[in-house]
């Protein structure tokens, strides 16, 4: 229990202190997208249910966001919690629509209701279709500290993601979590004994969308932009991929595979088609050899020596 | 000009003949996931990327060896079909006996690694592939003119169609595969050799994948991407058709390409998300699917 | 002790780094030139911009002699795959860490919005070749920062368009790419065509990268327009073209490629292209001096040749060049003011001039693809129909919509 509150302490210590030897931009999409991994693990993670459609939250939460901020002329805080009300409601009808399925299908319905928002969004005229919104302002937070700066900017996302992060901590260790839990290992078993399983995994899923939604709407205002890329399948897939490598079921995982990814992604940025190629190859590598992903990994070799 | 409903008749079967075609390759497509569903209960998210292989098999043979479009048909499918038995043999055999989440993790990745390896050598934009000269033209059929290949596909994909669904369910290899999957260990006892079977039926379910790519070929461009576009129908259809379901899988196909079809002419802007929208429908309306058994 | 030391150092890190860059100012920030080249490398814009407009770019370099007050010259390049974010990503980091000065050529529409008010917000030169949005120069204008080099929307319909309607086209439908371009493009044609007496039936549009024109086509088929415009570029035009050959669609109606160059005409060959009128800023066989490049471009370029995109980023980079060796520094306005007060007269335009707004104007021609008779080669496929001089053919000054820029 100590060594995780020190390691905890220890992480934030260096969030603060990011801006300082990192560029505020790079780290800003990092801690975006860990949280919509963060987000995503809630769901495949701790209720076994395999999304394959969450861009569609992170993605349409940045074209609400991007609105109210750009045309409506909100301030930051209202604009994010537009978005991220709407990534609710998202996830409160899809998620009605996709728990009547289970394991494979479920991931594929949920799948096609995101195609299905994407094409919406193609075709909707507030989104600019392939031009996205652009030039979205950042604002002034409260009316009162102007975002325009990256280091401040990094800071207002820096306490959204630790809010956030420290949210699913609660609800992972809390009864509810507990039952979520139960439903994954064994789901008939929970039925028997009671549980009303689809209502957990229908509040998990609009949870988890919820989450990923406040990425995303956050994500709009730190970089201004929002197109169809957030909105794609690639999008869907790359999460996956995120929690994937960084351990499914661990709470820091997700956080470390988003750092990665967004770092390769970085570095293979104009090696176009190169980005696509890794990120096939490690899929099929963490999917055959290294299921647990690396925090999975680390804890399990911690807990043999223990 | 004749009207119905206040459209021109030429524009109506026009796209509905449109719709035809497309409803022809997720008819085909959707064929090859439920039949590798079916045996492997593994969602082949590959199949798409597989697709688009054949296609570029296609393209290759006949641009670097000058080998046409007839010997295309035969060896295009033929190679992806290795491939099939290569990515079975190595890959999805370890994940039988886990949850099937892994194997659709796996074909996904296998799908990205495609796509961005034919993107690295030959762009996004897409690949123009000569049509056959015996195809060259089109039927006059007074109401529109009607290009001579896209009928022949839509021929040939009716012809495969029934082709495979009579093998699986009306012969003997068919009911092999049947009870191989339902109960591998007795029909193991009977002697047969049941990796063999899921291996060639993986083999078989790609390999029209990479079939249907070959025909695509002339009427889409060859582009890496086109697996992609498509597979997310795909997906769709199968979900709407019961994922068991061998006829399911024809019919929903060739009718959501008409209602694609359709739409197009009357309410243009939704033709894209129409297939999901029936997909939702169906969901709360008969969750199995229209011709699916709960599994 | 260890917390002295660590602010000891930190002291003099500030003490050496502040007055090094300070003592740039007078010359070059960061000691070097750099250019950044952005377009799509591998897309459907490929042949547009690609590879071509690197090689471009590093041609002008050369020719200037590779050096500027006795430092490098450097071009780096990106590829954004048409998409804005992309696009921003690569720019912002060009900017921000990377230190380069100018970027240039920035196709698509969309990205070169993007870059644009990036240039803006960042104080850095954007030159846009390939992109052909008027918004560029009006709603969303940038004249302390960007340029649009070679032609925009406004002046391809008022070239292409009005030759056409003169020409008997008189109803038209158009099929359109989704995105800023295809917008910008459809609408300034349709007014241009509703000027000249004429009227628009309808349009559809198309996402950007379309395979499959075919159901697009039915539409405009049906729509009983005399013309169909093709409100695409690149990729798209070529396979719309495709498509309507295949459809039968020309027997009934005409085509109208309103942004077509000499690279899609070599795409689509002589056969399918002959007799389509079309408008370009530059051709490669117009006189000696455009031959004369098109040849140096040709050698780096595997025989093929230059279109009028590529001239554009070899004569922008060329001037932005001149005007830094003329205003003695890389500075921004500086340069900016150097580049409005020299006139251009290189192979690529005779007498242009850069406007208070960011816009380039030069003359634009009117082409007609030869018919395979007429043509001795590969390449050889223009016939000029007219040349129209920048003041017809741009918007003038006194009607853009550029806020910025107080009349």
């Amino acid at each position: 229990m100590n060594a995780s509150r020190t390691l905890y302490l220890a992480l934030l210590a260096l969030l603060l202190a990011a801006p300082f030897v990192g560029y505020p931009i790079f780290l800003m999409k990092v801690l975006c997208f860990a949280l919509f991994a963060c987000a995503f693990n809630l769901l495949i993670g701790f209720t076994g249910l395999l999304s394959f459609g969450h861009a569609m939250f992170f993605g349409f939460a940045a074209y609400v966001s991007g609105h109210a901020a750009k045309v409506w002329g909100l301030t930051p805080e209202l604009a994010i919690l537009s978005g991220t009300v709407c990534a609710a409601g998202i996830g409160l009808v899809t998620g009605w629509l996709a728990v009547r399925r289970q394991g494979i299908y479920f991931a594929m319905v949920t799948l096609a209701l995101a195609q299905m928002i994407y094409f919406v969004c193609v075709q909707a005229p507030f989104t600019y279709a392939e031009d996205g919104i652009q030039s979205i302002p950042r604002g002034k937070l409260l009316g009162l500290v102007d975002l325009k700066d990256d280091t401040t900017m990094y800071y207002v996302v820096m306490v959204i993601f630790i809010a956030a992060f420290a949210l699913i901590y609660r609800i992972i260790h809390s009864p509810f979590g507990q039952v979520l839990k139960s439903i994954r290992e064994n789901e008939p078993r929970a039925l028997s004994l009671g549980y009303n399983v689809d209502r957990y995994k229908l509040l998990a899923f609009v949870l988890s969308g919820t989450l990923a939604g406040l990425a995303g709407a956050t994500k709009a205002i730190a970089f201004g932009l929002a197109t169809l890329t957030d909105v794609g399948w690639q999008m869907s897939g790359e999460v996956v991929l995120m929690t994937l490598l960084g351990g499914m079921g661990t709470l820091l995982g997700p956080v470390l595979g988003a750092a990665i990814i967004v770092t390769m992604q970085n570095y293979l940025a104009n090696l176009g088609s190169l980005v696509s190629i890794v990120m096939g190859a490690t899929f099929v590598v963490c999917v055959l050899l290294f299921r647990r992903g690396i925090v999975g990994e680390i804890a399990h070799r911690w807990g043999k020596k223990a | 000009m004749t009207e119905i409903f206040g459209i021109p008749t030429a524009a109506l079967f026009g796209q509905l003949l449109l719709g035809l075609v497309n409803g022809s390759f997720y008819a085909i497509l959707s064929l090859g996931l439920a039949v590798i569903f079916g045996m492997l209960n593994i969602v082949n998210f590959a199949h798409g990327a597989l697709y688009m292989t054949g296609a570029f098999f296609a393209w290759m043979l006949l641009n670097y060896a000058g080998i046409n479009y007839w010997y295309a048909l035969i060896l295009a499918p033929a190679a992806v079909g290795l491939i099939g038995v290569l990515i079975e043999k190595t890959m999805l055999r370890w994940l039988h006996q886990l949850d099937h989440l892994y194997g659709l993790l796996l074909t996904f990745g296998l799908a990205l690694l495609l796509e961005g390896v034919f993107r690295e050598f030959y762009g996004s934009s897409g690949m123009p592939y000569e049509l056959p000269a015996v195809f060259r033209g089109a039927f006059d059929v007074g109401f529109m003119m009607l290009p001579k290949y896209r009928a022949w596909v839509v021929v040939v994909s009716l012809f495969l169609c029934l082709f495979t669904w009579y093998v699986i369910e009306k012969t003997k290899l068919g009911a092999y595969l049947r009870a191989g999957t339902e109960n591998p260990n007795l029909v193991k006892a009977f002697g047969i050799n049941v990796p063999l079977m899921v291996t060639l039926t993986y083999a078989f379910g790609v390999g029209l994948a990479g079939l249907a790519g070959v025909m695509a070929a002339p009427i889409y461009q060859v582009s890496p991407l086109m697996g992609s576009n498509i597979i997310i129908v795909v997906f769709a259809v199968v979900v709407i058709g019961g994922m068991g379901s061998i006829l399911g899988s024809i019919i929903t196909g060739i009718a959501l390409g008409l209602i694609e079809g359709l739409t197009k002419v009357f309410y243009a802007e939704i033709s894209s998300t129409v297939v999901f929208i029936i997909m939702a429908i169906v969901l709360m309306v008969r969750p199995a699917g229209l011709f699916g058994r709960e599994k | 002790m260890k917390r002295k030391l660590l602010s000891v150092a930190i002291a003099a890190a500030l003490a050496f780094g502040v007055p090094i860059t300070q003592a740039q100012q007078g010359k070059l920030s960061g000691d070097v030139v750099k250019i950044g080249v952005l377009t799509d490398m591998s897309g459907v814009y490929a042949d547009y911009g690609g590879p071509g407009a690197v090689a471009a770019a590093r041609l002008a370099v050369q020719d200037f002699g590779g050096k500027i007050f006795g430092k490098n010259i450097e071009v780096v390049n990106a590829d954004h795959q048409n998409k804005p974010d992309i696009a921003k990503n690569v720019t912002q980091q060009w900017f921000d860490r990377d230190g380069v000065d100018m970027t240039v050529e920035n196709l698509n529409s969309a990205v070169a919005l993007t870059v644009q008010a990036l240039g803006k917000e960042k104080n850095k030169i954007t030159i846009v070749t390939g992109a052909a949005t008027s918004r560029l120069t009006n709603e969303d204008c940038a004249p302390n920062t960007g340029i649009h080099y070679l032609m925009d929307t406004v002046a391809l319909s008022n070239v292409v368009g009005k030759a056409i309607v003169k020409d008997g086209g008189d109803s038209w439908f158009f099929l359109t790419a989704d995105y800023a371009f295809g917008h910008s493009l459809e609408k300034d044609t349709g007014e241009v065509v509703r000027a000249n007496g004429g009227k628009v039936n309808g349009a559809v549009r198309h996402p950007l990268s379309t395979g499959d024109f075919s159901s697009f086509l039915l539409q405009a088929q049906s729509s009983g327009a005399k013309v169909v415009g093709l409100a695409n570029a690149g990729g798209d035009t070529v396979n719309s073209i495709k498509a309507a050959a295949e459809f039968g669609l020309t027997k009934k109606q005409n085509l109208a490629a309103l942004l077509m160059l000499v690279t899609d005409v070599h795409a689509l060959g002589l056969n399918t292209a002959q007799g389509l009128y079309l408008t370009e800023g530059w051709y490669w066989d117009l006189n000696p001096e455009t031959r004369a490049w098109a040849d140096k471009f040709s050698k780096v370029m595997n025989g093929r040749k230059p279109n009028s995109n590529h001239a554009a980023v070899y004569s922008s980079t060329l001037h932005y060049l001149k005007a830094v060796q003329a205003a003695g520094t890389d500075d921004t306005a500086a340069v900016m003011a150097r580049m409005r007060a020299t006139p251009i007269n290189d192979m690529f335009a005779k007498g242009g001039t850069l406007r208070p707004d960011g816009r380039m104007v030069h003359d634009m021609y009117l082409f007609q693809v030869k018919t395979p008779a007429e043509s001795k080669g590969a390449w050889d496929y223009f016939k000029l129909k007219g040349t129209v001089s920048g003041a017809e053919a741009f918007r003038p000054l006194a009607q853009s919509t550029c806020a910025a820029i107080k009349k």
